[in-house]
């Protein structure tokens, strides 16, 4: 025994350590603020690194009010932005001060850097010749319909300009169809069924981002669990692959809320809607929503935009959870801009 | 005099004229390699490497496994476009993919699965001929072929999850990929697909038999360590002549705990427990989704999930 040294046996320890950290990523020191969310027992618990939640915070904080609105009875009085302005398809029904405030608030969610001139020819106010004010028509029209026929999704809270631009031109969070690859012709090998690639949009796993396109562009319907005990003749139900599709769509879910699997699901039945937590619901709806959102309004626009904004192949700039959470369950934790800007509420 | 009593490996075992085995019948080919004896890895076992017997088994197995690999590896690096940077830097993500489920059992398009199902034939003849050399060259020593049937249970659940379950299925595309991230995912998803495998009582068994399988070791290898002092390691003489250190050790777990394996029983608990682990957990892949399709709803209709109380308000079904 005299041989023994305690440190010795720190040694293995040390070298697990080190040769683990190097090849992982994504370590966060304790201690982790806990939330529970389920029965005891279940383990449905939202964990939240206490470090981080400031900076979140202020990143999605609401900016402050442009300026305030005038008086219900001065905008009673003012004349409509139509009879002011030429070429005012969407808002023309508001009061002209209110529209003109709406517009100083736009530029500073979108281009406060460039003022009114990214989205405007100065010398004629009207002129549909700048790409980006065709856009932002639609935008607007998009964000209304959101606010209008959206509120299962969106509840009261609503979205404005600002829930995806954070004062950026085009906003962070978009995503593109990604590039065909080309695999080596002489033998034919790497294929590799459109997964098997470290992607942001399913949290670094290497999941299929296929889930994207299929449920948020087209109408494939996300995989479940089978409702039955034992498998049934002639059904064959979800492939791996097909399940793995939806795993990955829903670590994009998962990585655009900043939340874990049982922020929405009781992950022993993740089909099970009886033992759903609500918000399950409410991203639900968020699908559909997104698959409107795109092929209704982002889509169409492909035909307008410069090559720069384009993607890979040549495609619109869509959105998906994370261009409007951004990392937090809801996006800017949930305040709302409409009382504000209640122009933005519906049409 | 060296003792064993330390966490480390305190016995070099070198000698000045390295051992070369026992003589080989005449059929077999010769050992090959000059033994060389390094100081490192005698801390970690006999310091002596080679000479080495391959022979035509060896060597087959080692010819197709490698073949296999370099399919494997092949088709990674050109998945990321023949780039070195991008195939070491991406590794763990890249992978071998099974075919689609169009395809079902027919053979595919190369590079669609093809080359996945000829990696799988490959490297399961590789392994089919490892474990035939295990058996031939414990037989040639004189052994019993017990290390041979516990590879042959890791075998078993191989099989089960590359071969025998696709084809009940009918589908090469429920197959494994044959990647480092991939085959998690794989099994995170399986998992999911056929409604949580932690239901399925063969998962459970197991997991049961991994995690009894480290205690055992634990306790084991803690215990003869514990009695090296009184010539504990002399394991197999002390099955029939118990010395002191057998005494010690079976006491002293008769006190904590009030029963002792022998020292014989001791290492059939570790085999069978080792055995038992891939062998419970191939019933249980092979049982999912050829006559299970949903293990939670089967626990459910077993009453053996609990239910839990509502803490929120249920959500209907919005499907309907």
């Amino acid at each position: 025994m005299k041989d023994f040294r305690f440190w010795t046996l720190l040694i293995p320890f040390a070298i697990v350590f080190v040769i683990g950290a190097t090849f992982t990523v994504g370590w966060e020191r304790p201690p982790i603020d806990i939330q529970q969310v389920g029965y005891r027992g279940t383990a449905m618990e939202e964990p939240n690194n206490p470090r981080e939640q400031a900076a979140l915070m202020a990143l999605n904080a609401i900016p402050p009010e442009v300026y305030e609105l005038d008086s219900a009875a001065d905008l009673a009085a003012a004349p409509k932005a139509s009879e002011v302005y030429e070429n005012v398809q969407v808002l023309g029904h508001l009061p002209e001060p209110q529209f003109s405030r709406l517009m100083a608030a736009m530029t500073e969610w979108v281009s406060p850097e460039q003022g009114c001139n990214y989205c405007h020819n100065p010398d004629n106010l009207a002129d549909d010749n700048v790409y980006t004010k065709v856009v932002s028509r639609r935008m607007i029209e998009m964000t209304l319909n959101v606010n209008e026929n959206w509120s299962d999704h969106v509840k009261e809270t609503g979205v404005t300009c600002y829930t995806c631009h954070r004062g950026k031109n085009v906003p962070e969070n978009i995503w593109f169809n990604p590039e065909e690859r080309v695999f080596a012709s002489i033998g034919g090998l790497g294929w590799n069924a459109g997964q098997n690639r470290a992607s942001d949009i399913t949290a670094g796993s290497s999941l299929s981002p296929a889930g994207l396109d299929a449920y948020l562009v087209g109408d494939e319907v996300v995989s479940l669990q089978s409702a039955n005990v034992l498998p049934q003749a002639g059904e064959d139900g979800p492939s791996i692959q097909k399940t793995e599709q939806t795993y990955g769509y829903m670590m994009h879910i998962s990585n655009s809320l900043g939340v874990g699997c049982t922020y929405c699901h009781n992950s022993r039945a993740f089909s099970s809607w009886d033992e759903s937590p609500p918000a399950r619901l409410t991203a639900y709806h968020g699908t559909f929503m997104l698959r409107e959102m795109n092929n209704e309004y982002l889509i169409p626009l492909e035909g307008e935009y410069p090559e720069n904004r384009l993607g890979p192949t040549g495609d619109a700039p869509k959105a998906n959870c994370k261009t409007c959470h951004q990392g937090v369950f809801k996006p800017l934790y949930g305040a709302s801009m409409l009382d504000q800007y209640p122009s933005l509420r519906a049409r | 005099m060296a003792t064993y009593q330390n966490i480390f490996n305190r016995v070099q075992v070198q000698t000045s004229h390295p051992h070369m085995g026992i003589a080989l019948p005449p059929e077999d080919d010769a050992r090959i390699g000059t033994p060389v004896q390094n100081r490192f890895l005698g801390f970690f076992g006999n310091a002596q490497i080679g000479p080495f017997y391959l022979g035509s088994l060896g060597m087959a197995s080692l010819m197709f496994g490698l073949f296999g690999f370099l399919i494997i590896g092949f088709n990674m690096l050109a998945s990321v476009e023949w780039d070195p940077v991008e195939f070491v830097r991406q590794l763990p993500w890249l992978a071998l993919e099974p075919p689609a489920p169009e395809y079902g059992l027919s053979f595919p398009p190369m590079n669609e699965g093809g080359w996945w199902l000829l990696t799988g034939f490959l490297i399961t003849l590789s392994i089919g001929l490892w474990w035939w050399r295990m058996y031939t060259r414990a037989v040639a020593l004189g052994m019993g072929t017990h290390v041979a049937w516990a590879f042959a249970s890791a075998i078993w659940l191989y099989l089960v999850l590359g071969l025998i379950r696709p084809i009940l299925m009918g589908s090469w595309s429920e197959g494994v990929p044959w990647g480092i991230f991939p085959h998690l995912d794989w099994t995170a998803a399986f998992s999911i697909r056929y409604g949580n495998l932690f239901y399925n009582p063969f998962h459970a068994l197991s997991i049961a038999f991994l995690y009894g399988s480290t205690l055992l070791f634990a306790m084991h290898g803690a215990t003869i360590l514990a009695v090296g002092k009184y010539g504990g390691e002399r394991e197999i003489e002390q099955i029939v002549d118990r010395g002191t250190a057998s005494e010690r050790a079976a006491l002293f777990w008769r006190w904590t705990m009030g029963f002792n394996a022998s020292m014989e029983s001791i290492h059939r608990w570790a085999w069978w427990f080792a055995i038992l682990c891939p062998l419970t957990g191939g019933i249980g892949i092979l049982l999912t989704g050829t006559v299970v399709d949903n293990w939670y709803l089967w626990a459910v209709k077993h009453d053996f999930a609990p239910a839990y109380p509502e803490i929120w308000a249920p959500i209907a079904n919005p499907n309907g």
